[in-house]
């Protein structure tokens, strides 16, 4: 399915700008796509926004050119920038439009995110309690996965020392110091066995793409990324996922496995076949799990990968290779496509210092977020 | 001093041998915690209160070392508060449940532990009424 090129992208670095608007933000990354793609916004037939924070992703209108264009807006968890490109991506394969942008925005306080956990299908006392957690979540998850396939507390820190040295050759990252593996397993213990500095932080930042008909790339880019796949999955009986005050004895497969076997088949491309890769690292142990629910790895061969380098820049599994949401803290509306944003860069050459070896031809992006809701899109060039 | 849990309908109380109250689908038999409107599994409307077992099997476990935000109604503040940890505990083979346990420390806490329900003044009213929660404690 070579019918959805990216022939454009852009971003507003991630961190915190004080006083400055999320929409402002998003404004920057759709002219850094624009500019990137070398078209204008009045060129631009339609739009999708992702944000959690901002009502009216879609005012990002009155800052680029008030075109009347049809401009949509979503949300969906941390999956939100997933659902974005792959609602742009629909409108242009479904022929009612050749070129769009898809952009995510977000600007959260600091600290884990809490809400009222109604809203997300959770008993209304399951908050009152100290039961609303995501961090929580993640612990129980990775703990368990550490006890059934021998991962240790040295792997965990392994990966988001990984993450922190990758973020320190991104400029537009959150986090930019190294910092060792003893600091890492030494800091504030948060939700055992994850400490302080094994998780991301909600922070700000936007990102934007411009999508067009494949058979019209090249009128715009001598370098098209093909958009080969994008897919989205909810919990299926039996999953144990984020915000659930219970779960069933019999187990089901995490969404992510599903969305990702999804991806692989419309693509046509299998994990061996990717070369630069963008997993959701919420925390250390979500990098670790994804690995496998991706395909990469069995359960438990992370232990090994992880001490031999194989998910470094120059390894055979590069992973994160701008940081990921441990460096880049998590804009959750943004997330997805920043994700998209390195892969692009990767798979042009141009991705710098952070540049994997060997001229990487296929990358694959996946996002998990509340209430069990994942997001794998693959790309080629 | 008067005792309240805090919801109804969550778990029994007052009671020496409490009990959480999950539901039970009429049609295909599955359980959930708490009480829901209707099946997760198939959709059906007939879901019906039913007392789970007081034990259990600790599935996975992790631990609360922050203060979490609001809605946490505890009453602590970043002074007072307390850390916890928090099971997904197997009741019988029916259902896995999260709840606190009375242990905090890793050293004390196993996968597979043997744990049965608890009802634990959770925070106290300004009048001195005490709010119930639940948890659980190890067997042995």
């Amino acid at each position: 399915m070579d019918n959805v090129a990216i022939i454009g992208v852009g971003i507003h670095p991630f961190g915190r700008f004080g006083a400055k608007s999320a929409i402002e933000m998003g404004a920057e990354a759709v002219r850094g796509a624009l500019a990137d793609a070398g078209i204008e916004w009045k060129q631009v037939q339609f739009a999708f926004g992702g944000s959690r924070e901002v009502d009216n992703p879609d005012a990002v209108v009155g800052l680029l050119g008030l075109t009347g264009i049809p401009f949509m807006d979503v949300y969906n968890g941390c999956a939100t920038a997933a659902t974005a490109l792959e609602l742009t991506a629909d409108g242009i394969r479904s022929g009612k439009y050749d070129i769009g942008v898809a952009v995510g925005m977000d600007k959260h306080d600091p600290g884990a995110f809490t809400a009222d956990p109604v809203h997300y299908g959770a008993p209304p006392w399951y908050g009152e309690i100290g039961h609303f957690l995501t961090t929580k979540f993640f612990g129980m998850k990775i703990n368990r996965y550490m006890h059934d396939h021998g991962i240790s507390h040295r792997t965990l820190a392994r990966v988001a020392a990984k993450n922190y040295r990758n973020g320190v050759i991104n400029p537009n990252a959150f986090r930019r110091k190294p910092l060792s593996e003893e600091a890492i397993l030494g800091s504030r213990m948060l939700n055992y066995p994850l400490t302080n500095y094994m998780f991301c932080s909600p922070d700000e930042g936007a990102a934007a793409v411009v999508l067009c008909r494949a058979d019209l790339a090249h009128r715009y880019t001598s370098a098209p990324v093909y958009l080969r796949a994008t897919t989205l999955r909810t919990r299926s009986y039996g999953a144990h996922e984020v915000h659930a005050s219970w779960a069933a004895v019999e187990q089901a497969e995490a969404p992510t496995v599903y969305a990702s076997r999804a991806a692989y088949e419309a693509a046509g491309i299998g994990p061996e076949d990717v070369d630069v890769i963008q997993l959701q690292d919420t925390d250390a142990g979500a990098e670790i799990i994804h690995m496998a629910e991706n395909g990469f790895c069995a359960d438990g061969d992370q232990e090994k990968l992880l001490a031999e380098g194989a998910t470094e820049i120059g390894g055979r599994l590069p992973v994160n290779t701008d940081g990921g949401l441990i460096a880049n803290g998590e804009p959750i509306g943004a997330s997805g496509l920043r994700q998209v944003h390195e892969l692009v860069l990767q798979l042009r050459g141009q991705a710098g210092e952070r540049q994997v070896p060997g001229q990487p031809r296929v990358g694959y992006a996946q996002l998990y977020g509340a209430p069990g809701t994942a997001g794998v899109s693959i790309l080629t060039r | 001093m008067s005792q309240i849990p805090f919801a109804p309908d969550v778990f029994t109380w007052p009671s020496e041998r409490p009990q959480l109250i999950g539901g039970r689908c009429g049609r295909c038999g599955t359980t959930t915690f708490p009480m829901q409107s209707s099946c997760p599994r198939c959709g059906d409307l007939g879901m019906e209160q039913v007392l789970l077992p007081r034990t259990g099997t600790l599935w996975t476990w992790t631990t609360q070392e922050f203060l979490p935000k609001e809605p946490y109604a505890s009453g602590e503040t970043q002074e007072t508060f307390r850390p916890f940890a928090i099971g997904l505990v197997q009741l019988g083979d029916e259902v896995r449940v999260e709840g606190r346990l009375t242990v905090s420390d890793p050293a004390e806490i196993s996968f597979g532990m043997e744990l049965e329900l608890v009802v634990f003044p959770f925070r106290a009213e300004e009048d001195g009424t005490e709010v119930m929660s639940y948890a659980f404690r190890p067997l042995s």
